[in-house]
């Protein structure tokens, strides 16, 4: 049972890493252009001289930008790859015929969409330290991180098997991807918020990965709470993705 | 893996590899499968025969756990069939009508890809690739990525996919639509060949003669119901041997549909026709006229 699960969770693996390696310039090349800009512009032309909490404001915003970009790379590798498969080359259809169990489809794809994001923002990381950013790396830093990834691969998941067109896809993207990128506490603290609008944001994800990675990085206290909402997070959205799987036709 | 303890259900001595029973798909408007009853005898070609629209590739789709009937029951060699069910997947081996190969994967990739799902050993994968990429005839463009193939070396592809894990039983919808008539033979050719070493075939098709000249048995589907069941022969008997076509009638000068008339011989249909002045034909009935028979109108329409 478990070999299974682990071989053909590989299988699905596998095939995702194939393709990575066919198109890995441009995707080398295209998960560094929003983390560069973002570095540039708050890192140097917003933050140069501004001081927070008793640090530089690139130290304060670079784990927030980790956690942005592990969102959109694992979100966008899982999601794009699976609706493209799914909607318009069908070559889902291989793997749903195929003598394989719907915990290793959605793993594996899950896995490979993390893979991806967790590349993407360890880049970040590499490059920070280039701009002069100082962050305390940890164990519990990496695994806010895998939390991150694995959250938002099995959104993407379930957006893409959820999803009738590419347009959908993309207004998906819009109204869930988008409004987190702007309110999740990557370029201030949720606390400026009024009280009201932060407990809202409180909800979304994003922000328990932002302040989770920060206060890793800062050696703030230790974030036990949105540790646990993100592992939260994870655990329902993967059982989500296994069920509309399960489903999708 | 090798298969294990699989019982082919035996009733009154033959071997039905799938039995299918009210089975219904409704999607929100369309039904597309409308009660369907049929049974497939290990070791035939069957056809699904029918215009487009008429549920044959819903009918696979739900065969190959694509799909979900909304109603029915489908039982493949005395099993249901489920999107969990591995060891009936096993056994089955799918072509869809639409392309679903991994495009920027080479013919090799696709193989091995597949050869993975299905836990054959890396040993057994390359042997299984270089024999059926020969079978195919495409070993010479193993290394090549699939989006440079045109339309008939993807079909053998998918069709050398699908055999892969030696299937016993074979899903093809629409195995040589879209293709030119020499590639068509040849893929009948293939499907003939695969038939012979034992493999079931289950076909949809709008080609006449497609089902004609390959299936064993027929049946014909029309708006998501089974109307006619049977072998050509015995289909084509229904409706009467010879058929008189009078193209454009122009005794009556308005009409501008062909007539058909079907008669049981020739000797009547040349009595008859000897009677007319137009242009006509004389031909064996197929397919198509007890298509039109049963429903008024052609398969092409
Ligand atoms: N996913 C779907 N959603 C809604 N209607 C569908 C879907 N798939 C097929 N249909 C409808 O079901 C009917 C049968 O389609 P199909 O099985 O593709 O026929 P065939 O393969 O014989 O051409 C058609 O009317 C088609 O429009
Ligand atoms: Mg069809």
């Amino acid at each position: 049972m478990l070999m299974e699960l682990i071989y053909d969770t590989y299988t699905v693996f596998w095939r995702e890493m194939i393709l990575l390696r066919k198109k890995f310039r441009s995707f080398f090349a295209g998960s560094m252009v929003s983390p560069l800009l973002y570095l540039l512009s708050f890192g140097w032309g917003l933050g140069r001289n501004i001081q927070i909490d008793g640090t530089s404001y690139l130290n304060f915003v670079v784990p927030g930008i980790v956690a942005l970009s592990a969102m959109n790379g694992s979100y966008s590798a899982a999601g794009t790859s699976l609706s493209v498969s799914r909607l318009y080359h069908k070559t889902l259809e291989e793997f749903l015929t195929a003598p394989i169990s719907v915990l290793s489809l959605v793993l594996g794809n899950v896995s490979s969409g993390c893979f991806r994001g967790l590349f993407s923002s360890s880049l970040i990381i590499l490059f920070s330290y280039f701009f002069g950013a100082n962050l305390h790396l940890s164990g519990w830093f990496f695994v806010s991180l895998l939390l991150t990834c694995f959250l938002f691969a099995a959104l993407g998941l379930v957006a893409a098997m959820v999803v009738n067109s590419h347009e959908g896809m993309s207004r998906f993207s819009t109204f869930v991807i988008l409004p987190m990128t702007f309110l999740c506490g990557t370029f201030f603290k949720v606390e400026n918020y009024p009280a009201a609008v932060a407990t809202l944001v409180k909800i979304l994800p994003l922000t328990h990965c932002s302040i989770s990675l920060r206060a890793i990085a800062m050696r703030a206290e230790f974030p036990l709470v949105s540790l646990l909402i993100l592992a939260a997070y994870a655990a329902v959205l993967f059982a989500l993705g296994m069920w509309v799987t399960a489903r999708v036709e | 893996m090798k298969r294990q303890g699989v019982v082919t259900v035996q009733r009154q001595g033959v071997f039905y590899l799938i039995e299918i029973s009210g089975l219904c798909k409704q999607y929100k408007e369309v039904r597309a499968v409308d009660n369907l009853n049929l049974t497939v005898k290990a070791g035939e070609i069957f056809g699904l025969l029918g215009p487009n629209g008429a549920g044959k590739t819903t009918v696979i789709r739900i065969l190959t756990t694509l799909a979900r009937p909304t109603g029915g029951k489908v039982l493949i060699n005395g099993r249901k069939i489920s999107r969990g069910n591995a060891v009936i997947k096993r056994e089955i081996g799918v072509v869809s009508q639409r392309e679903n190969l991994d495009i920027k994967l080479t013919a090799r990739e696709n193989m091995e890809l597949h050869g993975r799902l299905f836990k054959l050993p890396p040993g057994e994968r390359r042997a299984r690739t270089k024999e059926l990429l020969d079978f195919v005839n495409l070993s010479e463009r193993a290394a090549t990525a699939v989006e440079h193939f045109s339309g008939g070396m993807k079909r053998r592809l998918m069709i050398a996919r699908a055999l892969m894990h030696e299937p016993r039983l074979l899903f093809l919808d629409e195995p040589t639509v879209g293709l030119d008539p020499q590639v068509r033979r040849k893929i009948w050719d293939l499907i003939r060949s695969l038939n012979n070493r034992g493999i079931t075939v289950l076909l949809t098709t709008h080609y006449i003669e497609e089902a004609e000249l390959l299936c064993h048995r027929v049946g014909i589907m029309n708006r998501g119901r089974l109307i006619a069941l049977g072998t050509p022969t015995e289909l084509k008997q229904k409706v009467g041997k010879v058929v008189v076509e009078i193209p454009n009638n122009r005794v009556t000068g308005y009409n501008d549909e062909t007539k058909y008339l079907v008669f049981e011989n020739r000797g009547e249909a040349l009595r008859y026709a000897s009677g007319l002045q137009d242009n006509l034909v004389i031909r064996e009935s197929n397919l198509e006229d007890v298509f039109v028979e049963l429903t008024g109108h052609k398969v092409g329409d």
